[in-house]
């Protein structure tokens, strides 16, 4: 599904380098952690697999699905079934949340040449998931992310993963600012999205949230570089010793 | 960063010549009257068959004109115009006062149903529910070609007309109210337009009733060199209540052409007038080359107690726009409000608000303006709010927003309050913001594309005031407004 190869990327504005050479493979039907202790490249990983211009891939690829990712646009990359969780979604003013998903699903519909939704088809898709992450028609109506809190937002934004129906999902810190019960909220949305055919990765500071969400493969991330890759008991050692171990293998 | 570079790139690509209503009619049609003296008002007014109290007040205006100088204080810069260059009267030949659609020009019919206006009252019927009806007065560049549902509107007691026609008809009630609310000396382009305007639209609703439909006014100016003078006169008896829209385009053309308008509203005790205006005409090509002069007065008159005038516009068009939509709260708990919508893109300048004028008791006021300004464009907002000495516990509440798109563009606003009366409360709120990367980015990892991420984010910005448009209008309204700043973000 996602072939990450030797990527290097830099911020494009003063070309500090933060990816030296990630490698990453994630089938389809599998979850990849990616943990890592601040500044180690997370964030800046999701933002390049996305295509936010603020950062300038240098060498590697990146192949989605066999097609070469780099050369989409932001948008052709959603189309094609790429979605990112953000760690800190955006406020739209004026924009009700409803307005927004409609706009964001039909937006998609029209790039994959399929027919625009109808409103009962759209209201009945978005009860449904709605009713499930526990947001309310309140809730849709007011603008996107304007005035939400912390567990709001991160409702919001499993709400549009679920009506997306992406192949990739990436969640960058969706644990952040979630208390205990938001957190299983949350989680039970991302796990109903589990399946053969979708591939998700979850970048995260703690262990706390694979608890929730028990990933197939955990990597660690360290100074740009994946520095070692296990299965789901990597999170509970890192949990119990720290990264200190790793952040010296990298340095 | 990268995102600004291309935003600046798209914007200096920018292409404003997509204006959709640019085509020209070709139609055998009458002009005359260059210059502006004497005589071309004379010529005016004959054409027109007017009595001799309306000539005489027309070179009266024209004396007075003539003493006058363009004023300079507004932020917008052209090169002077000659007003001896322009004509001052333009009228399609076989419309001399038709007396029914069979009579109209079939080319004039097909320019209007090109512009998406149904001047047919049968087609109107046919594919709409009836409370949605909509009666039309249709303008084209110096005359009215037809106003429909006229025979209906009758029955209900209200007179809706054009102007040259109420001239003849009702001299009465046009003596009585015409430059009662806008003074013939009032300003440089509202004393130009006291001698020569040319025809617009007149409503009168009797006491007590309702207008049953909304009312609405197609202005397009066609003729080349044209100089388009409309006059609108609404008159809201007591309790009486109405909703009028304007709409407004010209073809693309290379030379500027010049659209000074006035428009008085007067609504008496308890009365309600809602203004909506659609303003589109011709902003200028790409390179700023083109485009309409709008320099219009509009003021509103509250002089009955508990009365009510409220002003909407989208104003997405015109090279220069100029222009105060007003309200003189005359009357006790009388109330004002003003909505606004002020995109400019390519080269176009706006300089726009409203005047509040508070001189009546517990009179109350709202305004909320949303500029938008994309490309080398310079979009001003000027209010002013005043309370007189009299104008005791006047309330106001204004809200200024500016949207920014790009970098080479520029919003300002200049609020003015003056409060005479220790009682009044007036409230300011501004803000300036830009459509961030931040956003742009979010909407396109969504799935959007870059132009209806803009669209997106701009329908939510000017939300409150689509919300005061007639429903007809309000996805329209939006639909221009997208138009407007195609290819103006990267």
């Amino acid at each position: 599904m996602l072939e990450i190869k030797n990527l290097h990327a830099r911020i494009a504005e003063d070309h500090t380098e933060i990816l030296h050479g990630v490698d990453l493979t994630v089938n389809a039907g599998e979850v990849h952690a990616i943990m890592g202790p601040n500044g180690s490249g997370k964030s800046t990983l999701s933002y390049v697999l996305a295509g936010k211009d603020d950062y300038e891939v240098t060498e590697g690829e990146v192949l989605f699905n066999g097609r070469n990712m780099l050369d989409m646009s932001p948008d052709e990359r959603a189309a094609a079934g790429m979605f990112l969780a953000f760690q800190y979604p955006i406020e739209i003013p004026g924009v009700a949340t409803m307005e927004f998903l409609k706009t964001a699903m039909n937006a998609q519909r029209k790039a994959r040449g399929e027919p625009q939704l109808s409103i009962p088809d759209f209201m009945k898709r978005v009860k449904e998931a709605a009713g499930f992450l526990n947001v309310s028609m309140d809730m849709l109506k007011r603008p996107l992310n304007v005035g939400f809190s912390g567990g709001e937002k991160k409702r919001a934004e499993i709400l549009q993963m679920s009506l997306l129906e992406p192949k990739l999902c990436v969640l960058d810190e969706t644990d952040s600012g979630l208390d205990i019960d938001a957190l299983r909220i949350v989680s039970d949305g991302v796990n109903k999205l589990r399946g053969p055919d979708r591939a998700m990765v979850v970048i995260t500071h703690y262990q706390r949230l694979l608890d929730h969400i028990v990933p197939d493969v955990v990597h660690v991330l360290s100074k740009g570089r994946i520095v070692k890759t296990g299965d789901k008991d990597l999170a509970l050692e890192l949990e119990k010793n720290g990264y200190a171990d790793y952040v010296d293998a990298a340095a | 960063m990268p995102a600004v570079q291309e935003t600046i790139d798209r914007v200096k690509a920018i292409d404003v010549d997509q204006y959709k209503y640019g085509f020209v009619t070709d139609i055998d049609s009458e002009r005359g009257a260059k210059g502006l003296s004497e005589e071309t008002v004379r010529f005016l007014s004959a054409k027109k068959d007017e009595p001799e109290w309306m000539t005489e007040w027309r070179l009266d205006a024209l004396r007075r004109f003539q003493q006058m100088e363009e004023p300079d204080w507004a932020r917008v810069s052209y090169p002077k115009i000659d007003f001896d260059e322009l004509y001052y009267w333009a009228s399609p030949k076989s419309v001399e006062g038709p007396k029914s659609l069979d009579e109209v020009d079939p080319e004039l019919l097909a320019t209007y149903e090109k512009l998406g206006i149904p001047l047919r009252e049968q087609e109107v019927l046919a594919g709409v529910e009836p409370k949605n009806r909509v009666a039309v007065d249709a303008v084209f560049d110096s005359v009215s070609v037809v106003t429909t549902f006229k025979e209906e509107l009758k029955k209900a007691g209200v007179i809706f007309c054009s102007i040259s026609e109420a001239v003849r008809e009702y001299p009465d009630l046009v003596r009585k109210y015409l430059g009662s609310v806008v003074p013939v000396t009032d300003n440089y382009y509202a004393t130009l337009n006291s001698a020569v305007f040319s025809d617009g639209s007149f409503v009168y609703v009797p006491e007590g009733v309702r207008c049953p439909m909304e009312l609405s006014t197609y202005f397009r100016i066609n003729e080349q060199n044209t100089g388009q003078f409309e006059r609108t006169l609404i008159i809201a008896e007591k309790g009486a209540y109405v909703s009028y829209l304007e709409g407004c385009t010209a073809p693309q053309r290379d030379e500027n052409q010049l659209h000074a308008a006035v428009v008085e509203l007067v609504a008496l005790d308890d009365a309600e007038i809602k203004y909506s205006t659609v303003q589109n005409w011709f902003p200028g090509d790409k390179d700023g080359k083109g485009g309409i002069y709008n320099f219009v007065t509009k003021r509103g008159d509250c002089r009955g107690k508990n009365s009510k005038i409220s002003w909407t516009q989208v104003e997405t068009g015109s090279a220069i726009t100029w222009k105060y939509p007003s309200c003189i709260l005359r009357g006790e708990n009388s109330r004002g409000e003003f909505y606004s919508i002020a995109v400019a893109n390519g080269y176009q300048q706006i300089d726009s608000g409203t005047k509040m004028i508070h001189l009546g008791k517990n009179s109350s006021s709202r305004i909320i303006s949303k500029g938008i300004s994309a490309g080398k464009s310079q979009n001003t907002y000027r209010g002013l709010v005043s309370a007189h000495r009299k104008a005791s516990n006047a309330r106001n509440f204004t809200q200024c927003d500016s949207l920014l798109i790009g970098q080479d563009c520029g919003a300002h606003t200049v609020p003015y309050i003056e409060s005479k009366n220790a009682s009044a409360q007036f409230e300011h709120e501004a803000t300036t913001s830009k459509i961030s990367d931040d956003q742009m980015f979010y909407c396109l990892q969504r799935g959007l594309t870059e132009e209806e991420a803009v669209a997106l984010i701009v329908n939510g910005f000017v939300k409150d005031v689509i919300q005061q448009l007639p429903m007809e209008f309000a996805v329209e309204a939006q639909k221009l407004i997208s138009i407007s700043l195609e290819g103006s973000v990267g």
